[in-house]
């Protein structure tokens, strides 16, 4: 497609930012919750947007919207434009090698869907295995699950250790008893763990088993190269990482994604359609049905050129070194249980205090402005493991500083007088 | 470590004593084995889990109540208080009383009451202070839910969405 200047969208400038000073680009942290500052720790739920996502999607909204793919009119070249130029973002973010391998999802949930119907479903048969880990979000179980029910194949769980670490040497040797898919978190949402993907990869290829990767707790914190990882597929959300909510990124290497039926039929994924039959249309359009969230992938791609001009080696610093000081603080403070202790950690530290139950923790902590996510996160098999119903669970983010931990470890203390009585 | 910040008055209305006794301390705890009328109180939100028991006679007395499960302060404490407050009532009264806590607690602040029944909530009138935590509301009626779908029999849990 060719366009005239006169139909590019309007170019906002990437903020360059230094993590030092990002907390400021972040309206939703300059308030007061309960007549304090906010402080706010459950980014692994989801994150606070930067005003130049904001910026872009009301800019989008204000001047460019009309359907993508579609008309010769103005308006729907710049739609397209801005639509495609984001997956060109996304592509280069995650180090993708070709554009073909940017599918737009709904987020995580979805793209981990696509590939459970699209990709497995149709050569899974009864009595074939599929692999995941004990420390999966319910969203890299459910698909899984629901698959095995309508194929017969059999879900294969690899443990946890005590420290929330995968068990390497039983994952490695399930991998080698034939299983068709190992499906596993990048970062795990409820206990932090990172797992050793790199070499989990490898191991898998080497007895042929394709991997999926649940990256949504990955991008906001680490780079990701999907190319180095050598990773089949890789799953992530807009909304963790500083974009708005209803938008995701499915990657999956082209060969593979080439080689599968459609996810969902409709408008745009299709190149011919006659009652006689239909043609599908080209990756990635394929596994994109029907009028796609357009302003949701503007913000997405704001968001990703957000974190690039921060860093994310700047970020990754920046996080590891909070996330060893809140372990600390919160390991001095009397009665506390870390949940989720891994050598290697990204974002997130659950924990229990004393026998208070996390919802009560939650609402005394809210009341001094500090939001954290307590109960089961959406990871109901890790708290079985640990023989909880639930934890509290502090998840940092790139514009988190030690003022925000002091302010965590000082709400516990409120928390601990309380039901002291 | 800084000093101590000051608890503030709308939480120690939320954590009351009693709340925190009844949490700390439940009555009635454990399965009633003869019991009539079970139901399973389910809160998808948090993953709280209350089985509410009773045993219910011809005469439609409540003659004995129990319960077990997990859940936070303000549920707990709110099921503990419904065994001490149910067991003795007709089954007729204590779903009217249902009627009339959900109602009391539903009442947001600056509105004015709508408890019409004129039921004295006694003990229950602690759980009020959950009014000013929207969010825990559902904590402090998941157990009273179940009693609902208990005495009506209902088979699928109770939930308070």
């Amino acid at each position: 497609m060719t366009m005239s200047k006169t139909n590019k969208v309007a170019e906002i400038p990437a903020a360059r930012t230094a993590i030092e000073t990002c907390r400021g680009d972040f309206p939703a942290l300059a308030q007061d919750i309960n007549k304090h500052p906010l402080v706010y720790l459950d980014n692994a739920a989801s994150a606070q947007q930067p005003q130049c996502v904001i910026d872009a999607v009301a800019n989008y909204q204000s001047h460019d919207h009309a359907n993508v793919h579609r008309g010769v009119h103005t308006l729907s070249a710049r739609a397209t434009e801005a639509y495609e130029g984001a997956r060109d973002i996304a592509q280069k973010f995650i180090n993708a090698q070709s554009r073909r391998e940017i599918v737009y999802t709904r987020g995580t949930t979805e793209s981990i869907n696509l590939v459970a119907q699209s990709f497995c479903r149709p050569k899974l048969g009864s009595g074939d295995k599929l692999l995941i880990t004990h420390l999966e979000h319910h969203s890299n179980i459910v698909p899984w699950q629901i698959l095995c029910e309508q194929s017969g194949a059999e879900l294969l769980v690899a443990p946890i250790n005590e420290a929330g670490e995968v068990e390497l040497d039983t994952l490695y040797e399930q991998l080698a008893s034939g299983v068709k898919l190992l499906a596993i978190a990048h970062v795990s949402n409820a206990l932090g763990t990172l797992n050793p993907l790199r070499e989990i990869i490898d191991k898998a290829h080497s007895h042929g088993v394709p991997v999926l990767v649940d990256g949504a707790q990955a991008v906001p914190h680490i780079a990701v190269d999907v190319q180095a990882l050598d990773c089949d597929f890789f799953a992530f959300s807009g909304h963790k990482m500083f974009g708005p909510t209803g938008i995701g990124i499915l990657y999956g290497k082209e060969r593979l994604l080439d080689a599968m039926p459609p996810y969902q039929g409709g408008g745009d994924m299709i190149l011919e359609v006659h009652f006689s039959g239909t043609t599908y249309n080209d990756l990635p359009y394929k596994f994109e049905a029907g009028t796609p969230n357009i302003s949701g992938a503007v913000g997405l791609g704001a968001a990703m050129q957000y974190l690039q001009g921060i860093g994310m080696d700047a970020i990754e610093a920046h996080e590891h070194e909070l996330l060893q000081y809140m372990t600390e603080q919160l390991q001095q403070v009397e009665g506390l249980r870390l949940i989720g202790t891994a050598a290697d950690k990204a974002s997130v530290q659950s924990f229990m205090l004393d026998d208070i139950h996390p919802h009560d923790i939650g609402t005394i902590l809210d009341h001094d402005g500090v939001a954290i996510r307590t109960g089961h996160h959406c990871a109901m098999p890790v708290m079985d493991f640990y023989g909880i119903p639930g934890t509290a669970r502090s998840s940092l983010a790139l514009y988190n500083n030690r003022d925000d931990v002091d302010r965590l470890v000082n709400a516990l203390a409120t928390v601990k007088e309380i039901f002291a009585a | 470590m800084s000093e101590l910040l000051q608890s503030p008055e709308e939480l120690r209305d939320l954590y009351r004593e009693l709340i925190l006794d009844h949490a700390r301390r439940p009555r009635h705890f454990g399965k009633l084995d003869n019991a009539t009328h079970f139901a399973e109180g389910i809160n998808p939100l948090c993953g709280d889990k209350l089985k509410m028991y009773f045993s219910i006679d011809d005469g439609g007395q409540i003659k004995d109540a129990r319960f077990e499960g997990s859940g936070c302060a303000i549920s707990v404490a709110s099921a503990s208080l419904l065994t001490d407050t149910v067991i003795g009532m007709s089954a007729d009264d204590a779903l009217n009383f249902f009627e009339a806590l959900v109602a009391r607690l539903a009442i947001r602040p600056g509105e004015e009451n709508r408890d019409a029944n004129g039921i004295d909530l006694g003990k229950l009138t602690a759980l009020e202070g959950v009014k000013e935590f929207p969010s825990r509301v559902k904590c402090a009626t998941l157990a009273w839910h179940a009693l609902h779908s208990a005495i009506l029999r209902r088979d699928a849990p109770a939930t308070t969405e």
